[in-house]
């Protein structure tokens, strides 16, 4: 059984998700705090556009309760078929403890593909990418399916220091151009990942940009007003705190501008998880 | 043997006692390309005022042990737009609709039922009178035995539609809730809605949740909601709609024993939305198990008659 997405009322899209038991095909370890967790979950993955997430639940009791939910990191494929993806995870809660702590052969509840992709450009359009931390975990399925498109991908990557900075080899490999920040210095421009972008910005001249971002909300912010103010088109991906991941809870919402001044509050689990910058309230709460 | 598992509710008959609970399941149709509506007992769709509503900002929920604290703040598209944009697919759908409507006045209430009366395709109308996250109205009805008496006979009054206040558990005595509901002409009564609870960030020392209190769902007030349906069912005659952290089949039944004639499913369904067939397969099986021929048979059936034999051979 596969997966599918059709455009439903109010141009939301209609989830048609997949619930499997996925094995842990393997851990991998970054840091102290991250790590990748490879799962077996082949219709979720061959259904996933970059930007979609899963919702996901380690254990069957009630600790922790709910799903939380996870980009799709990567999708992995052997002999062209997709049968597997990652995600991408840092040790903050309950759940990402025991993400961290699982073990090849565990069992996760994974629940998806959810929610609204990224939009995928083509040359002469360039791809920017704009991740903050964790927020790179929609980047290597979209960097992947960008450069199938002959698509010229840069990675603007930042985070507090070097050993934060994950997968640049693996980037680099697929031909994406990287172009990093850490807030010690450690590597690449100190301070924050806005300023590599911005610089990029007012060297960019006429070519045309679309600017993806991932991260923390302030970030989001900063990106997408940078890139308004360049006159290029952004695409941000939220991440809130989720009930459900179907719409049936109304937690996740994110103020959507109406008019000059109103907002209204959409599902982030429908309407998102990626929005395009322009059209969130940034100053509404 | 097939047994029966249909229950009725007043007037109304479902075909099985397992419904969604309102504000867990959107407008159901949502879930409409995952879950085969008509299968379910009911779909109760998230409550409605007579106006569109933005709710609280975020955070508005927040994870607790066994449990979640909500605070929607009732975002909704009002009545008008419901009829329109969504019953005509739940109708479509075959989904047997419970509406759950919340006013902010009495007039509110009367006004809600007198519309959706004249709508196609309304099973039931189900009272929202115990929401704990908004300020005005709800609430204030449900914690006042003359309020709870005053908008369910006001409400029976304009409709024909099987009324259902649902009752808040935040008051000392929920069975005289439920009997002041009974005397005013309820055709059931569904429990219970959220607990007020809070929960506080200790390193910021700023509560988790935007609206600062919130109502706490899940397994965690299960024993507690099982108890309040018991004395309720000790009290009241009519058919009780129960609920609070159900999550297998098993914890289905225990209300039904405790004495609901129907069940209500809310934040299990967000772990697994896939879990209606589950429910109801797993209730055809402990009655055929047990040889009882329909569901309602086992209503109100707890045995707290004192055991004589000790021996009891396994
Ligand atoms: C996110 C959320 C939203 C809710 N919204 C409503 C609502 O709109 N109207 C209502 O009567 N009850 C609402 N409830 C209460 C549920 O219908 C139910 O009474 C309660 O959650 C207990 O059941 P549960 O433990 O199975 O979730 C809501 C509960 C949750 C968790």
């Amino acid at each position: 059984m596969g997966s599918v997405l059709k455009p439903g009322p109010e141009g939301i899209l209609t989830p048609m998700p997949v619930d499997v038991e996925a094995r842990v095909i393997r851990n991998t370890r970054l840091s102290s705090d991250y790590n990748v967790l490879a799962l077996a979950a082949p219709d979720i993955a061959a259904a996933a556009a970059p930007g979609q997430f899963v919702m996901v639940k380690p254990g069957r009791g009630c600790t922790p309760l709910l799903r939380r939910p996870f980009s799709v990191f990567e999708v992995l494929r052997t002999n062209g078929r997709a049968d597997g993806l990652t995600l991408l995870s840092k040790r903050v809660g309950v759940t990402t403890e025991m993400l961290f702590e699982a073990v090849e052969g565990d069992v996760v509840s994974c629940l998806g593909p959810l929610g609204r992709p990224y939009t995928a450009v083509d040359p002469p359009v360039e791809a920017w990418m704009v991740a903050g931390g964790v927020g790179l975990a929609p980047f290597a399925a979209l960097a992947e399916l960008l450069r199938a498109r002959g698509t010229s991908v840069t990675l603007f990557y930042g985070a507090r220091t070097s050993g934060e900075l994950f997968y640049l080899d693996w980037f680099r490999d697929r031909g994406v151009r990287l172009a990093l920040a850490t807030e010690d210095g450690s590597l690449g421009d100190r301070g924050r990942v806005t300023l590599p972008l911005e610089r990029a910005l007012q060297r960019a001249a006429a070519r045309e940009v679309m600017v993806y971002a991932c991260g923390p909300e302030p970030m989001l912010e900063a990106v997408a007003r940078m890139a308004a103010s360049y006159r290029r088109r952004s695409e941000v991906s939220v991440e809130r705190v989720m009930g459900c991941g179907l719409g049936g809870c109304y937690s996740c919402v994110v103020p959507v501008r109406d008019g000059p001044n109103g907002h209204h509050y959409v599902r982030s689990c429908l309407g998102g998880p990626v929005f395009a910058g322009d059209d969130i309230a940034w100053d509404a709460h | 043997m097939t047994p029966d598992l249909s229950v009725r509710i007043g007037p109304l008959t479902l075909k099985n006692p397992v419904i969604a609970a309102s504000g867990c399941f959107g407008y159901g149709v949502e879930y409409a390309g995952m879950v085969d509506l008509s299968l379910l007992g009911g779909v109760a769709v998230k409550g409605l005022f007579l106006a569109p509503r933005e709710g609280h900002p975020p955070e508005r929920i927040v994870e607790t042990p066994a449990g979640m604290l909500n605070a929607i703040g009732l975002q909704g598209i009002g009545v008008h737009r419901f009829i329109s944009e969504k019953l005509p697919e739940l109708r479509e759908r075959r989904a047997t609709v419970i509406v759950n409507i919340c006013g902010s006045t009495l007039e509110e209430y009367v006004e809600l039922a007198r519309i959706l009366s004249d709508a196609e395709g309304v099973a039931a109308l189900e009272l929202n009178i115990s929401c704990p996250n908004i300020k005005e109205g709800g609430i204030t009805f449900g914690c006042s035995l003359t309020g709870t008496y005053d908008v369910v006979s006001a409400v029976k009054k304009v409709t024909s539609l099987p009324v259902i206040p649902k009752l808040t558990p935040n008051v000392t005595d929920v069975a005289s809730f439920a009997r002041a509901a009974a005397e005013a002409g309820a055709d059931a009564v569904s429990l219970v809605n959220t607990f007020l609870a809070m929960a506080i960030d200790v390193e910021t020392r700023r509560p988790k949740l935007s609206n600062i209190v919130g109502g706490l769902s899940g397994p965690a007030i299960r024993p507690i909601a099982v108890r309040m349906v018991y004395q309720c069912r000790r009290s009241v005659k009519i058919p009780i709609v129960g609920m609070g952290g159900i999550a297998s089949a098993r914890d289905a039944l225990e209300f039904m024993i405790a004495g609901a004639d129907a069940v209500q499913v809310g934040t299990a369904s967000f772990v697994d939305p896939f879990i209606w067939t589950k429910l109801i397969d797993g209730i055809g099986d402990y009655l055929r198990r047990h040889d009882v021929a329909r569901v309602r048979d086992l209503t109100g059936t707890i045995d707290t008659a004192a055991r004589e034999k000790e021996w009891i051979s396994s």
